[in-house]
């Protein structure tokens, strides 16, 4: 096998989220009434980005084999954060995004503790500390409201050059400060590794615990970045207990649509931002078709659905029955 | 590891508590201790009217927490469980709009729902492969948006039919809601299936390893279907239920079970990876759960407090009895 054929194979599900998401939009853009335009695309990429954030941390944790539950609470929670903090001078807006990211990674940090130290089950952790931060963060918040710094909101959610959405570009650095960095690193191999088989890991002197802190972690920042663009987004803090709930659903809807296992160990986060992305058209879908607003849930709860049962075709290259059961 | 532990201790322990499980223990010893916290604080808290309120109010979570009990002990998850029981609410109190067979049917139109959402479950775990986390969370998902619609997304203006309310508020025997008595039934029946009977055994082997149960000749799959739609029905029994005890059915009145009716589970000792726990660690899980509410509630704590202290209890709680042994 040639090179390139390897690195198919291995980017499968990146690939096919990446396709899914250009036939969507296509789709989406060609039945819009404003057609192909930069302001359809930019109300589109900001949309998008927001699920692409939390998908990117959920992504990170799904690898290690766990699930991150919370991760629609973290979301919530830095939105609160954000919506206290990042107002004022430049220099005030700065040390309060630096807060917002801080309040994301110390969440993230208090879901490895508890997973990987105090040794429970990710799905019970998280959803006790979900319930944590959903308290937090209705502490910062009782009641909607707060405000941002509304230029460098309009900056980051408005246009370069009038044409590229400037939120895309956001989520391009970020991708290239935080996900590759990682993904290149030991600790990234060791948490792949983790997911993919623990024990054969451990036994090769893997720093597993070290690289699944580090993917919770930085799953925890991810998800402030999530929380913060939120805030650029609405300029306000809303402490929503369902908008937390429905995120942390989409983000899994996005992490299986893009060809990350839920097993552990296989696909990348930049198959979860397509596949977030893909999402999103997906309900956008709905408007220009001219559907009502109630039928929305169905429609995204139907798409889920199909896309989590489209994993069992599988099953049909099982040759012994006893692989069903993992 | 802990069988051995639990030899060492034999010899002065009386034999009831030799057998019984230190998980099951602990939950009861919290029991206790938040018993006697409340009535430090109150002095109503140990009245028997308060106390069997209190069990009555345990008993919708009882009958939720039972159909998680079973999933949970094969080793899976049921995440549909919110949406399963507002469908079940919905559903039976809808039914109540058509006239008297629509009343008569009313409950278990209801249920009947709740098994159905419980079958697509078993099939996508069973016969699909798909994990059972994240197919529940797609049928939550797909309920709910049949829900929204079905209502227009504000609350139905349906209301639960008397016989409804005579189940969830009623006392047939002087003194003892019958909430209770129906909880008690379907824990009796639930310990009956799970140590009686040849489908509980097999729940318990699947649990452990379904490789194993698949090649001792059990027709594994058929049981995980099983499992679903009983976890399905009940918790829609529960819906029911609740829609009984305030009188109509609500949007999202599920979401406040779907914690609750975990942590019960894995608070009374019922391993998150299936295979080993009991249905009296359950109960106990349940109380405790319920009373933890409590407490919080006559203390007029706010909701943030409470959503604080109830993830770090259960957090808390979890660490003292509820680890996975060390990967050594």
């Amino acid at each position: 096998m040639k090179e390139w054929r390897y690195w198919v194979a291995e980017q499968r599900g990146t690939l096919l989220a990446c396709g899914i998401f250009l036939l969507m939009f296509a789709i989406y853009t060609s039945n819009h009434p404003a057609g192909f335009t930069a302001n359809v695309v930019e109300t589109a990429a900001n949309k998008g980005v927001l699920l692409a954030f939390v998908a990117m941390a959920q992504t990170l944790v799904v690898i290690t084999a766990g699930i991150d539950l919370s991760v629609g609470m973290i979301f919530v929670l830095t939105n609160c954060v954000a919506s206290a903090l990042v107002v004022g001078t430049p220099m005030q807006t700065a040390l309060g995004i630096l807060a917002v990211l801080v309040v994301g990674v110390l969440c993230g940090a208090l879901n490895g503790a508890i997973v990987i130290y105090g040794r429970l089950q990710p799905i019970v952790a998280t959803i006790a500390t979900g319930a944590v931060f959903f308290g937090i963060a209705l502490l910062i918040r009782p009641f909607p409201g707060g405000s941002v710094n509304e230029d460098l909101a309009d900056t980051l959610t408005g246009k370069i050059f009038g044409v590229v959405p400037a939120s895309l570009v956001l989520l391009l650095v970020i991708v290239l400060l935080v996900w590759v960095p990682f993904r290149r690193s030991v600790l990234g191999r060791g948490a792949y590794a983790a997911g993919s088989a623990e024990a054969a890991a451990y036994m090769s002197g893997v720093p597993i615990r070290r690289a699944k802190f580090a993917a919770y972690m930085l799953s925890g920042l991810l998800a402030a970045f999530g929380g913060l663009f939120l805030t650029f987004f609405t300029y306000t803090g809303e402490a929503a207990y369902a908008s937390g709930n429905a995120y942390t659903l989409f983000s899994i809807a996005a992490v299986v649509i893009g060809g990350v296992s839920l097993y552990g160990g296989r696909g990348s986060a930049i198959g979860a931002i397509f596949g977030a992305l893909a999402f999103r058209t997906i309900g956008d879908l709905l408007f220009v078709f001219d559907l009502g607003a109630l039928w929305q849930p169905l429609f995204q709860g139907v798409i889920l659905l199909v896309a989590v049962s489209l994993g069992a075709f599988g099953l049909f290259r099982i040759r012994n029955r006893l692989e069903w059961f993992l | 590891m802990s069988d051995m532990a639990s030899h060492g201790r034999a010899g002065y322990l009386p034999g009831f508590l030799r057998r019984a499980d230190p998980a099951v223990l602990t939950a009861f010893a919290c029991i206790v201790v938040l018993l006697f916290l409340g009535s430090l604080y109150s002095r109503n808290f140990l009245s028997p009217e308060y106390l069997l309120q209190q069990l009555k109010v345990a008993s919708f979570l009882g009958v939720i927490a039972t159909g998680m009990m079973l999933v949970v002990l094969l080793g899976q998850i049921d995440l549909s469980v919110p949406w399963t029981i507002t469908a079940g609410a919905m559903m039976a109190c809808a039914a109540a709009a058509y006239g008297p067979v629509g009343t008569a049917l009313a409950m278990p139109f209801g249920i009947l729902c709740g098994v159905l959402i419980g079958l697509v479950n078993g099939i996508g775990v069973a016969y699909l492969r798909i994990p059972s986390m994240i197919i529940t969370l797609a049928t939550n998902a797909v309920v709910q948006g049949l829900m929204v619609v079905y209502t227009g997304g504000s609350s139905p203006q349906d209301t639960a039919t008397p016989a409804m309310r005579y189940v969830a508020t009623g006392s047939i025997l002087p003194g003892v809601p019958n909430a209770v008595i129906v909880w008690a039934l379907v824990g009796i029946a639930m310990v009956f299936l799970l140590t009686r009977t040849g489908f509980g055994r097999t729940i318990y082997g699947i649990g452990n390893r379904e490789r194993a149960a698949y090649l001792s000749g059990i027709n594994t799959r058929r049981v995980v279907l099983i499992a679903f739609a009983m976890c399905g029905g009940l918790a829609a029994f529960g819906g029911v239920l609740l829609a009984g005890y305030a009188s109509k059915a609500a949007q999202s009145m599920g979401d406040a079970y779907l914690l609750p009716s975990i942590a019960a589970v894995v608070l009374g000792g019922t391993s998150i990876l299936g295979g080993r726990g009991s249905y009296l660690g359950t109960v106990a899980g349940v109380i405790l759960i319920t009373l933890l509410q409590s407490i919080l509630s006559v203390m007029q704590m706010p909701e943030a407090g409470r959503q604080i202290i109830y993830g770090i209890v259960i957090v808390a709680m979890l660490l003292l009895y509820g680890r996975t042994p060390a990967s050594r």
